[in-house]
């Protein structure tokens, strides 16, 4: 049977346990003499069944699926032919993932060698074993806890505290989810990366200035040639994101600065949603924004002042990614200027100073470690930001500080490396990994200063 | 009319009476006021005020205030929660400016000249006509800094010298220099209650003003700090001429020479404290002073 | 007068003068915000327009057996693979006899898009019997030619229009267009066709359902998890360190970058589990990982909002907490959790770097019928043609980042309905 109708009858089954657990429930079926001091609701003994009906059904069924593609491609590699095993697990890998898209194909019209033919054949009886064991073994499990479901709650009286203490730990699951998402991040991007530090060392890695990881590939010798050194993806990296800064940090912070203490509600509820569109916008459109409008636009206008302008240039995914991240500064700073104590003002008014006088000197000092977390949130969106980068900077790794020319970063190697049909062993992809270690510690160091200094600044006005 | 319930709303969660059941009989010894009990006037006066009306969007909350402040002279200003005593005084430099939907009528002079016109800039005002507020409210800088903000704003320190000068004086008149001339580098906000409000003291004659406004500035304190500020309040009297809103009646009696009562957005009595506290004209102020409502 | 009086006196000018131009800086710093953000969307909309038309050109073609290389009563196998493109290339020969030369041949047969075939076969399919006939049909152009007519008005003169149609190609063209046989209209190809390397024959289709089945696996997954995650940290989390931990782990997962949330689909879903790559499933798993701060952060906002009294009131008729939570709590607070899945939604509607890691950037024709086949999404989808070389491509992927924002402006606009409609003030 396919997954959906296992889904299908898994449900199914569930919904009538429910009504049959509710109905016998509701005539006293479960040793209740009094109706009217029943411990639990009908419904209660309904969904008990249904939870020992459905659970250990779905827990198999997924679990089955999660595990069955590596048993059946392990089982597959084991009948590769020899000459296949000989030339290693990459060979191996292609090989399955060559009859895997062979058997999914509708039809085998090439000509093929005959032992693919058989291992198309064997693929597919694999996989007819594995549904019908799927279906035997689903079947047991669903008869034997349904036996022990009706079993429970003909002898439970207190079907709701089971039920709901169930529904507890279904909420802190749910909640650890995040807990699992940051280990699971962590994890992986670990794992390869140490992988990946046993061919290329560490130290290489950060402090090498020449970053070329095709030549790696192509002559063969991983690693050794010293090609992956991370340095030039750094300096690409901060480079734009410093120019992003220089572009969101002076226009997010005066038009916080203005909506917070200059401008009338009614203008702050249109120009703040407004603002915040810019931040909504998909950064693929200001990716084909910077490289097909901005980019050379910025190039014409260098020629025509006589400067050359890489097509590529830093400068123009350095703006564009600015000018996103406006709303990062502007939110998070209106928010933390509005927190600081109209006393203060009144203090400064009461002394004779402007407004200006009063924002410059009293209330802007007074927000600044709001102000500064807002910047640093703003500079770890700007080193994580992918898009933009991958359509408007370039490809080649450069050691510059010129923002005129073209440099790569970070993100974007991570891509390039990662699209296409990579070998997940090589240590190019491997690098990406590595690549992304260093992008998740940057950011989280800069996510939890600016969250620490935010919460320590929101304590202050408290 | 109904002059209670307009004002319930104009000041949030501060009923203007607490005892209802003596509303009708307020409203009614209210509606009896024409103009004010007492001598309005002084010889003289440093500020006048003149029919002074101020409206929160349309809702009234000062009823044709006349009052003078004398020079030299500390005047209190005293009444139930929500009398309208605070609103005046925010008057006297224009701090309702900083309310959009605040609008003042009438003519307020400082020596002689209005303050209301669009020549009389609320800067200079500012500088003229200090004010110290009912929560200490320091700026998040050092004890140095907040004194010295109004000199630098408003450039009156030639040099760092002079600033210095005019930041140890002020400390000195305001009573603290003894107690923070080693941390002058601290945080504003690392002083006591009572420190942070001689601070902003400090921070208001540091800008050498000629009128003093204090809008409850005990409020917030404990006796021992409320007693070192009333000994400064006499002590600046020497110097300046100084407006003072209270809800204590013996802080009244203490620091002022002259007492006005307000109720319900008017002015009620006005007269030396002494004879207020001791033989009040009008039923209301005696009410108030008997402490027949608060 | 004191000194202080003239002192300040003699600042003011000065320092109002300071105070306009602070002012000012607020005004310049809010209008380049904003007009940028109308350039960009002025441009953007402008550049699409093109591909909102779709240009047909009338030929009247032959359809003979023996041209189309079929026999008098051919089954369908050979219909299907009949000569369409000599037919056409006959039909436009005809038209303009006077054309001998072969590269001349060569650019007249590509005024007729290579889409055109599959039109002619699909129009025979239909009805076999027009095998043998002559017909007037309308014929898909080429995207140049689209280009070019949508642009200006007289093809003889186009000032200095880009396009790559030589001066000869436009002489056809406005022989066609004089005798009628060039129609302009609306390009329904663009909305029900997949990808395709010719732009006139590019489509969205593919790339929207791909999007529609990732936005539905993200909500199956994120909605569940993080209204449950939200109600536990709200309603029942006792304040520890493991609550704690949970949150400062909420508020940092919210600020990770999208590409890393990739790496984790890579390594954990396609290495690890052998998942399908390409494929919404895991595309939906990606992003409902990335949108569950989002959501859970919006929903305890909303769990929030409902005032105790309401839970106590519950509480004192007997009801369980869970009771309480799931009776009363919960259905007071599902507009403001609904508010912020769809703003959770629209966020990862418009993602693409996590989905360029998991591999859902290939070339899709076909429409994807399911969680498992391989599929691009919408944003992909521009990605993938911004770096096309013809520039007909420019307009398709202003037309989809068009498409894009627009789908982002109506989720947007449900959920501030939402807010408005349902905003409760206890």
């Amino acid at each position: 049977m396919s997954l959906n109708t296992l889904f299908l009858i898994i449900l199914l089954l569930s919904i009538a346990s429910y009504v049959y657990a509710r109905r016998r429930a509701f005539v006293n079926a479960f040793g209740q003499t009094d109706n009217k001091r029943r411990h639990s609701l009908p419904a209660h003994y309904g969904y008990l069944l249904a939870m020992w009906c459905a659970l250990p059904a779905l827990a198999l069924l997924i679990s089955w699926k999660l595990i069955e593609p590596g048993i059946i491609s392990n089982m597959l590699s084991s009948s590769a032919p020899t000459e296949v095993k000989a030339a290693g697990e990459t060979a191996v890998g292609l090989y399955n993932n060559e009859i895997f898209y062979l058997a999914d194909a509708d039809s085998i019209s090439q000509d093929l060698p005959a032992h693919k033919t058989a291992a198309i054949q064997r693929l597919q009886s694999l996989r007819t074993a594995s549904k019908i064991l799927l279906t035997l073994i689903l079947s047991g499990v669903i008869g034997l806890s349904l036996l022990l479901g009706l079993r429970h709650v003909n002898r439970e009286p207190r079907a709701r505290v089971i039920v709901e203490s169930f529904i507890q730990v279904f909420l802190v699951v749910c909640a650890s989810i995040a807990i699992l998402t940051t280990i699971g991040i962590v994890l992986s991007v670990l794992f390869e990366s140490l992988r990946f530090f046993q061919q290329v060392g560490f130290i290489d890695f950060i402090t090498g200035t020449s970053w070329s990881p095709q030549t790696a590939i192509r002559s063969d010798q991983v690693g050794s040639s010293g090609s992956f050194g991370a340095i030039p993806l750094f300096t690409g990296t901060l480079l734009i994101s410093a120019i992003a800064l220089i572009v969101a940090v002076p226009l997010g912070l005066m038009s916080a600065i203005y909506l917070a203490e200059y401008a009338s509600s009614r203008a702050r509820s249109t120009i703040k949603p407004l603002l915040e569109i810019l931040a909504g916008i998909p950064t693929v459109v200001y990716g084909f924004f910077a490289a097909l409008t901005v980019a050379p636009a910025m190039r014409s206008f260098g020629q025509s002042i006589g400067l050359s302008v890489s097509s590529e240039s830093a400068l123009a995914a350095g703006v564009v990614m600015g000018i996103m991240i406006i709303p990062f500064v502007s939110s998070l700073s209106d928010d933390v200027i509005t927190a600081v104590p109209q006393s203060m003002r009144d203090a400064s008014f009461g002394l004779g100073a402007t407004q200006s006088e009063t924002i410059r000197k009293v209330v802007f000092p007074a927000a600044l470690p709001g102000i500064v977390s807002s910047v640093l949130l703003a500079a770890s969106r700007a080193i994580g930001e992918t898009m933009i980068v991958v359509m408007a900077a370039g490809l080649a790794a450069k050691l510059t500080a010129n923002p005129l020319e073209a440099v790569t970063t970070v993100t974007v190697q991570i891509v390039t490396l990662l699209t296409g049909d990579q070998e997940f062993d090589s240590a190019k992809t491997l690098a990406a990994f590595a690549l992304g270690l260093m992008l998740f510690v940057t950011t989280l160091l800069l996510n939890v200063i600016a969250l620490y200094t935010v919460r320590r600044y929101r304590e202050q006005y408290e | 009319m109904s002059t209670s319930t307009t004002l319930n709303d104009i000041i949030p969660g501060s009923p203007a009476i607490q005892e209802s059941t003596k509303v009708d009989d307020v409203t009614a010894m209210l509606d009896s006021i024409e103009g004010t009990v007492g001598t309005t006037r002084v010889e003289n006066p440093k500020m006048e005020m003149r029919e002074v009306d101020v409206f929160y969007a349309d809702k009234q909350a000062i009823y044709d205030v006349d009052l003078d402040v004398a020079r030299n002279e500390v005047i209190a200003m005293i009444g139930p929660s929500g009398c309208g005593k605070s609103t005046f005084l925010r008057c006297l430099n224009r701090m309702n400016d900083t309310i959009p939907i605040c609008r003042v009528t009438g003519s307020i002079t400082l020596d002689g000249v209005d303050i209301n016109t669009r020549e009389q800039d609320p800067v200079l005002l500012r500088a003229r006509v200090g004010m110290v507020f009912q929560k200490p409210n320091p700026f998040a800088k050092s004890i140095f800094d907040n004194v010295a903000y109004g000199p630098r704003i408003h450039g009156l320190a030639a040099n760092r010298a002079e600033l210095d000068e005019i930041v140890i004086s002020s400390l000195k008149r305001a009573g603290l220099y003894d107690e923070v001339k080693s941390r002058l580098d601290a945080p504003g906000t690392s002083l006591s209650g009572g420190q942070q409000q001689r601070l902003c003291i400090a921070r208001t004659i540091a800008v050498n003003p000629e009128v003093i406004l204090m809008d409850e500035p005990c409020s917030a304190l404990d006796p021992i700090a409320t007693a070192r500020i009333e000994e400064l309040i006499d002590e600046l009297r020497e110097n300046y001429a100084i407006a003072i809103v209270t809800h204590s009646m013996q802080q009244a009696a203490r620091v002022s020479q002259r007492t006005a009562y307000f109720h319900l957005g008017k002015l009620v009595e006005v007269g030396k404290t002494n004879d207020i506290f001791t033989n009040p004209q009008h039923d209301l102020t005696e009410n108030y002073i008997t402490g027949r409502f608060g | 007068m004191s000194s202080t009086t003239e002192i300040v006196q003699a600042s003011l000018a000065r320092r109002y003068k300071a105070e306009s131009r602070f002012r000012l800086y607020g005004i310049v710093a809010i209008s380049i915000s904003l007009s940028f953000l109308a350039f960009l969307l002025i441009s953007i909309t402008y550049k699409s327009i093109p591909a909102f038309y779709e240009t047909q050109v009338q030929l009247t073609v032959n359809l003979d057996a023996e041209k189309l290389g079929v026999g008098a009563s051919p089954d369908i196998k050979a219909i299907k693979t009949a000569n369409y493109s000599g037919v056409i290339k006959g039909a436009l020969r005809e038209q303009f006899p006077d054309v001998k030369k072969r590269k001349a041949k060569k650019e007249l047969y590509s005024l007729v898009s290579v889409g055109a075939q599959y039109q002619l076969r699909d129009f025979i399919l239909e009805d076999p019997s027009v095998i043998g006939t002559e017909q007037t049909i309308w014929l898909i152009a080429d995207d140049e030619l689209n280009g070019l007519v949508t642009a200006v008005s007289d093809v003889t003169d186009i000032g200095d229009t880009p396009t790559r149609l030589s001066e000869q190609q436009r002489g056809w063209i406005n022989t066609l267009q004089q005798q009628d046989q060039v129609k302009t209209g609306f390009n329904y190809t663009f909305f029900s066709a997949g990808d395709s390397r010719e732009p006139e024959l590019a489509g969205i289709k593919a790339a929207l359902i791909g999007s529609a089945w990732v936005l539905l696996v993200t909500f199956l997954v994120s909605f569940p998890v993080a209204v449950a995650a939200a109600i536990y940290l709200e309603e029942f989390a006792p304040t520890n360190r493991w609550t704690d931990v949970i949150e400062v782990n909420i508020n940092n997962l919210a600020a990770v970058p999208s590409i890393v949330f990739g790496l984790l689909g890579l390594a954990v879903f396609i290495n690890f589990f052998a998942l399908p790559r390409s494929a919404p499933l895991i595309g939906g798993i990606v992003l409902s990982l990335m949108t569950l701060p989002t959501i859970i952060i919006s929903s305890r906002a909303a769990l929030k909002a409902v005032p105790p009294s309401i839970r106590e009131a519950a509480q004192g008729l007997g009801a369980s907490k869970v009771q309480v939570v799931f009776h009363h709590v919960l259905p007071l607070a599902m507009p403001g959790i609904l508010t912020g899945t769809i703003i959770g939604l629209a966020q990862a509607l418009g993602e693409t770097a996590p989905l360029l890691m998991i591999g859902m950037v290939a070339f899709i024709v076909d429409i994807p019928q399911s969680i498992v086949d391989p599929a691009t999404a919408l944003p992909v989808q521009v990605f993938l043609w911004s770096d096309s070389p013809e520039r007909a491509f420019v307009a398709k992927t202003s037309a989809a980042i068009v498409v894009l924002l627009g789908f982002l402006v109506v989720m947007n606009a449900v959920a501030v309905f939402l807010r408005k409609r349902f905003e409760r003030r206890w």
